[in-house]
């Protein structure tokens, strides 16, 4: 913080507004530099660093880990909209690192391989945000108990197949119906049943929607995926190995942004989705045996 | 533009930009003042409008799209002819004659006769909340939040500073029927910015 003005930071009300701003956006994983500079002038929200893609991390397998802060540094000063970067779930020195690197947004991510199977870390005590991955909405619940200031649907991550992020934001946009219908007297189950703390699900229901901005992640790779999403009422999207995967990555994004906007409209979506050259090839969620799905990283 | 389809005596029209960021907070702040709000992300939708709200979010993204969809130069003639618009972060940065630190060819609409410069705080590890005493608002103070904001870093002549720090950096200005912040009322159910641009709205279209 600038060291003449009186002021708070690291706030709840600073961390998820943060997020608030990047709303209706799109927020794209890059690996380089240079994919940070295509992204930003793309129009990308912001930027996600990270060392390989998803895509990648799936076809070469090992442990995957927090970026080398080298690289993180080089995407920091490579351009001005925010910077997020992955720690692994539970890793709480890797975020402390990425604290220190200065990044706007950590993402806790089942995209790399966990360091904890049992607790994630405690966001409360950071000052920089984190997001986090979600499959329904006990775990979103979990997740911003534990100091979370966005969420996104998980999807399954580097296959191209949008079915799980349809699946994951479905759920959690349903649970929350769900459970706004509910009767006072009964939010006392819905607590138990959804595995999170009674005044939270409380909050839930009277408001109708999470108390954070809700993203969609995992799968998505066309301007008529984002679109998908946006309908189906997620806040912006994140688009991991389908932009630099793809045969023109810079042409890709751009349209992925003009119809994450214009999510209602055919005509500009079909307009946007023309002449984008190969999609990112894709692997049926389906053909992936349950050990390699990351949505299942994280509880 | 400004004003041409509004009856002085009906609660005005605000059009908020919707092309990205927080433009359903302002959207709900202006409708429980009682007046009329619309998201506008296109040209047809801008003339319906009698003022407009440019809302939090990421300028360059505002600006890009904005340019790609035509709408620009629209929103450009509508400035100069008179349109009340309030800006807030990146909304400010849009209405400046002058963007600091903006992306490689970052256009903004102008309007304000300011310098603004991006992310003027630091990242978001800088970003902070605190009180702001604005004289025209009286007490209480202003609860302010502050996010990779902007700052207006030069007053032309033409604008006048509503609120500045402590450190007497301007972070609210005012130059006719535009307002610029460069935090977020829309977020904190502070509602004398947007009861103040009604009132230069209604004004505009009387």
């Amino acid at each position: 913080m600038t060291d003449s003005t009186e002021g708070s930071i690291g706030t709840s009300r600073v961390k998820r507004g943060l997020a608030e701003m990047l709303k209706g956006g799109v927020i794209m994983d890059v690996v380089t530099a240079d994919q940070a500079k295509i992204a930003e002038e793309a129009g990308a929200v912001a930027v996600m660093a990270l060392e390989r893609v998803p895509a990648d991390i799936r076809a070469q397998g090992g442990v995957a880990r927090m970026s080398d802060p080298s690289l993180i540094d080089d995407i920091v000063a490579s351009v001005s909209i925010p910077v997020m970067a992955k720690a692994r779930i539970g890793h709480f020195v890797e975020a402390q690192v990425l604290q220190e690197l200065g990044v706007d947004y950590i993402d806790e991510s089942e995209v790399l391989s966990p360091a904890d199977y049992v607790n994630h870390i405690d966001k409360w005590p950071f000052t920089v945000p984190f997001v986090c991955g979600a499959t329904n909405l006990g775990e979103a619940l979990r997740r911003i108990t534990e100091g979370a200031a966005m969420i996104r649907s998980k999807g399954e991550a580097g296959t191209g197949d949008v079915s799980e992020a349809t699946k994951h934001i479905r759920t959690i946009l349903g649970e929350i119906r769900t459970l706004a219908a509910k009767t006072d007297d009964e939010l006392f189950v819905a607590a138990k049943e959804l595995q999170a703390p009674y005044d939270l699900v409380v909050e839930v229901a009277r408001s109708g929607k999470l108390p954070v901005v809700l993203f969609t992640a995992g799968g998505v790779a066309t301007p008529a995926d984002a679109a998908l999403m946006m309908q189906l009422g997620a806040d912006g999207v994140f688009v991991g190995s389908g932009i630099f995967k793809s045969g023109d990555p810079a042409k890709r994004a751009a349209a992925i942004v003009k119809a994450t906007t214009f999510y209602d409209d055919p005509k500009v979506i079909a307009e946007a989705s023309r002449g984008l050259g190969e999609a990112m090839v894709g692997i049926n969620v389906a053909d992936v045996p349950a050990p390699h799905r990351l949505a299942t990283r994280g509880w | 533009m400004a004003g041409s389809t509004a009856d002085a005596s009906a609660a005005p029209t605000v059009g908020v930009l919707a092309l990205q960021g927080d433009f359903r907070e302002h959207i709900a702040v202006i409708r429980g003042l009682g007046a009329e709000a619309r998201p506008v992300r296109r040209v047809e939708e801008l003339a319906e409008v009698d003022g407009l709200i440019i809302p939090g979010g990421e300028s360059s993204v505002m600006d890009k799209l904005s340019r790609a969809f035509g709408l620009a130069d629209p929103l450009k003639a509508a400035i100069a002819g008179g349109l009340p618009v309030y800006g807030t972060c990146a909304g400010l940065i849009m209405l400046a004659d002058t963007v600091l630190d903006a992306i490689e060819g970052q256009q903004s609409l102008g309007g304000l006769d300011v310098s603004v410069r991006r992310n003027a705080f630091g990242n978001q590890l800088d970003s902070f909340e605190t009180d702001l005493e604005i004289p025209e608002f009286g007490d209480p103070p202003v609860h302010a939040v502050f996010i990779r904001a902007p700052i207006v870093e030069e007053l032309g002549p033409k604008a006048t500073a509503l609120a500045t720090l402590d450190d007497g950096r301007v972070v609210a200005v005012r130059q006719g029927n535009l307002i610029g912040t460069s935090f977020h009322p829309e977020i904190t159910g502070e509602i004398r910015f947007h009861r103040h641009f009604l009132d230069i709205v209604r004004g505009a279209s009387a």
